[in-house]
């Protein structure tokens, strides 16, 4: 199986460890994801500013993975979530794509409608197979405890995802990590959202919607946060140690993204998946398995 | 536009009630009409939870009822954190977060558009992305074994020209009250 990988604005510069550890898993389940150098902004940050624009930058995306004759897998939520979007009104929206058609042209580009878009996780759970991501696991994660957070644009608005889970009480993520033997945490807010969205608008409205998160993980017992998000890493992640000490709490809790604890359950190095490049190093954890 | 007889200030004296139908033919606004005012939307959301200036219900009641400066100029449009909740939820399929969208891309017409919103559409029309990959994050992304990203997009470029973004930004569109 081979897609175009789809990195984002986020990824490349402040997730590496995230894109690392996702390209070692891909290539070791027989996933070859491909990347475009071309590729822009998904459209997502300015589809509240101008939609035309944000439709358009999208388009262009889909058109150089269909150039490669690829589908797109991606890494971040929110541009999941436009791309998605875009692609399916492009698919079924005539009109539509005349129009975005006559635009792309002008940039010397071109569309025809038939690239589709998957999350890596979303690629894992459905082309995967959980089966198969079991077969591969070669030391169980049994002594890590570790609490799932979907974030929203990899579930929601569900009309775009053919359902491939449950917007309200979703499962695909909490499998995907006892596929590795880890323990599945369940808690109270694990539904809420990071508060990314919002963090240049209102900081501290922003912040507090992370830190509860924080709170309520922090007393579940689990070692680690799992994302699959870049921009909620940047919230529960590079942001923990301000909303602790702005609040006087002192926060431990690692965030991992889910390659990362596929690839230990895989066998893979800390080091090959790049665990102590994550912004909070998750010492202790490691611990528990050398 | 009609004006109500107001007792103070802090009454609204002019409406606009076109202001609806201005929404409703706006990308993501086509449902605000069948709003029935539950306040599903906003019993669920985190932001309104938190910062009582977001109120999802009434400021789509402040649309119907059609008060169009007040709503555009407003900064409590931009704090939908478009986590999708209230969208899932709604009875009326209202598509909330598509509503602000909607009245996000009219008041950027009219001059007002967030500081926050703004900055990031100009470094997405100079680079072609949020973050400037500049040669020191292509170092570390090469000494990590990973593809380089080239600087800059002309392609991102010539569609913020195309489709008037690019006007829009530079034609000093205002903040936010």
């Amino acid at each position: 199986m081979k897609m175009a990988v789809f990195l984002g604005c986020t990824v490349p510069v402040r997730n590496l460890s995230y894109e690392l550890s996702a390209k070692r898993v891909a290539g070791e389940l027989g996933l070859e994801l491909v990347d475009i150098p071309e590729f822009s902004c998904c459209g997502y940050p300015v589809k509240s500013v101008h939609h035309e624009t944000a439709y358009l930058l999208a388009a262009r995306n889909l058109a150089l993975a269909e150039e490669k004759g690829l589908d797109i897998c991606t890494l971040c939520s929110a541009c999941t979530s436009v791309l998605t979007e875009v692609a399916r009104a492009l698919d079924t929206d005539e009109a539509l794509l005349d129009t975005v058609s006559k635009n792309l042209g002008m940039l010397g580009r071109r569309y025809s409608g038939k690239v589709k878009v998957k999350h890596f996780v979303r690629v894992l759970y459905e082309d995967i197979g959980l089966e198969t991501i079991q077969s591969a696991v070669k030391r169980p994660l049994d002594m890590f405890s570790i609490a799932s957070h979907y974030g929203c644009h990899y579930l929601k608005p569900s009309e775009i995802y053919d359902k491939f889970d449950h917007p309200e009480m979703p499962e695909s993520l909490d499998k995907l990590v006892a596929a590795t033997g880890a323990r599945v945490v369940k808690y109270r807010t694990q539904k809420d959202c990071c508060g990314g969205a919002i963090l240049g608008v209102n900081e501290e409205t922003a912040l507090s919607m992370a830190r509860a998160k924080l709170d309520d993980i922090s007393s579940s017992g689990a070692d680690a946060i799992n994302l699959i998000c870049p921009f909620c890493s940047v919230m529960y992640g590079a942001n923990q140690r301000k909303i602790g000490s702005s609040h006087g709490v002192k926060y431990n809790l690692p965030i991992l993204y889910y390659p990362q604890i596929l690839g230990l359950a895989m066998g893979i190095s800390h080091e090959e998946l790049g665990l102590m490049q994550n912004p909070i190093k998750p010492r202790a954890l490691l611990a528990k398995i050398s | 536009m009609e004006s109500v007889q107001s007792k103070d200030a802090s009454v609204v004296t002019i409406l606009d009630p076109k202001f609806k139908y201005e929404v409703a033919r706006e990308p993501g606004g086509e449902n605000i009409k069948y709003c029935f005012q539950c306040g599903t939307c906003t019993s669920g959301c985190k932001v309104a939870e938190l910062d009582r200036k977001y109120n999802p219900r009434k400021i789509i009641r402040m649309v119907i009822l059609g008060m169009r400066e007040r709503v555009l100029a407003s900064d409590f449009i931009w704090l939908c954190a478009t986590c999708y909740t209230c969208h899932e939820r709604c009875p009326q399929d209202v598509r909330i977060p598509e509503v602000m969208n909607a009245l996000k891309n009219i008041a950027v017409r009219e001059g007002y558009i967030h500081p926050a919103f703004r900055a990031q559409a100009e470094l997405i029309a100079g680079n072609g992305r949020l973050y400037e990959v500049d040669e020191l994050a292509n170092e570390r992304r090469t000494d990590w074994g990973l593809r380089e990203i080239p600087q800059g997009s002309p392609e991102v470029a010539e569609i913020f020209g195309m489709t008037g973004l690019a006007d829009l930004l530079s034609g000093g569109a205002g903040g936010t009250s």
